[in-house]
């Protein structure tokens, strides 16, 4: 038998609550919280293109280090407070988790494969 | 009920409102989020073949995108995405005007995003570098092409804004370069032993640029044309039934914050390292 319900039947026993009406919300309140957020952001970009133009004695690697830890708190930023992810249900966790296993392992085996070339040949 | 004949109900597909006693989430909630981990592994492929392309390369090109341009369209997706959070809650404050405006906001963001985009691209289009036969390289913007040109008759002659370098890996790097100076050169065809605009078979660095940016930019048309929707003949739901709309309005910002977050990482990996 069908899982599906009518819209009557839909409506008449809810096991479990909307959303909608699960966290009462502000505009205002969100309004200068989306204020902070973009500051953040903007702040974030300049910070990178800042480093970017640093003198030649700090080495590319490290640069590109500043840079991208600098990025990943930018990213912090817009998932944990835009997309709600400071505040999220247990499954999304558990479903990031998930990803995040199977990316670190897309890029271990990229970097495994850097060392990984056929036998009799070298590496320029 | 008779024979042959059907009673069809109202069916309606459940958890679209209400979340789900086991996850505690609606269902297209769970959906989006399926899909955006399908998308870090994409994303997340296609940037693990940057950093195996870029370690493997001789020499990396600098300074070859406008930071101006990159930081603008950093700045409006960043602006288009606080615009999609407000107005989603616009909706569950229940002020449809303002959700209105806010989402016209996020579409006006994305279409000069796509713009300067757009932009971008036809200045790299129009960039040419031309390998000459006695060692020495011209390199700039197109400025015309004589009627007669004919790169296979060897006829006519090609003028580029730009410089002639007898090296050509001074045309790597041009952050390292101060105060070039770029003039009119007009190159005769016959003395043109190889000619290529910049392309994405220009070099690894343009693939990587146009790959990873033409499918963002794909991803922003994609959101783009769903926010559209939702805005325009979607908009209806609104009368019907308020938080279906409203949880449709928090999934397209969903995907609309991911690709927000790809922008992050895509700006400083090609415009600033």
């Amino acid at each position: 038998m069908s899982e599906l319900k009518t819209a009557e039947q839909h409506n008449a026993p809810l096991t479990g609550k909307s959303e909608l009406h699960e966290h009462p919300v502000d505009f205002n309140n969100y309004l200068r919280r989306c204020l902070f957020i973009f500051i953040a952001i903007v702040c974030a970009t300049s910070l990178m293109i800042w480093i970017s133009y640093l003198p030649e004695h700090y080495s590319w690697a490290e640069k590109v280090a500043m840079i991208l830890a600098v990025a990943g708190a930018n990213a912090f930023v817009v998932a944990g407070f835009l997309m709600h992810l400071i505040s999220e249900k247990k499954m999304i966790y558990t479903l990031l988790v998930f990803t995040v296993f199977f990316v670190l392992g897309l890029f271990v085996l990229t970097i495994c494969a850097t060392q990984d070339f056929p036998t009799g040949t070298t590496f320029r | 009920m008779e024979a042959g004949t059907f009673r069809i109900s109202k069916m309606e597909i459940p958890y679209a409102i209400q979340a789900r006693p086991d996850t505690g989430l609606y269902n297209a909630k769970v959906g989006i989020w399926l899909f955006l981990a399908s998308e870090v592994m994409l994303f997340g492929g296609l940037f693990s073949a940057y950093v195996l392309l870029r370690v493997g390369a001789d020499q990396w090109p600098h300074g070859w995108l406008n930071v101006t341009l990159g930081t603008a369209n950093t700045i409006i997706l960043a602006l288009s995405a606080i615009t999609t959070l407000l107005a989603w809650v616009a909706c569950k404050t229940g002020q449809f005007g303002k959700f209105k405006f806010f989402h016209a906001c996020t579409l006006l963001c994305a279409l000069t995003f796509l713009g300067i985009k757009s932009y971008e691209y036809h200045d790299k289009w129009i960039h040419y570098e031309i390998k000459l036969k006695d060692g020495t390289f011209a390199d700039g913007h197109l400025v015309e092409k004589s009627p007669d040109f004919d790169l296979a008759k060897k006829t006519g002659t090609v003028t580029l804004h730009g410089r002639i370098v007898t090296d050509e890996t001074l045309l790597y790097d041009l952050r390292a370069q101060k105060n070039v100076e770029l003039k009119e050169v007009t190159v005769p065809t016959a003395d043109i032993k190889q000619m290529e605009n910049y392309g994405p078979w220009h070099n690894t660095y343009l693939a990587l640029y146009f790959t990873l940016t033409g499918l963002h930019a794909l991803h922003i048309l994609g959101g783009s044309i769903v926010i559209g929707y939702i805005w325009g003949p979607g908009r209806r739901l609104w009368k019907k039934n308020p938080e279906q709309f409203t949880n449709r309005v928090e999934v397209s910002g969903l995907f609309w914050h991911f690709v927000d977050l790809v922008w992050i990482f895509l700006f400083p990996v090609l415009y600033l390292t």
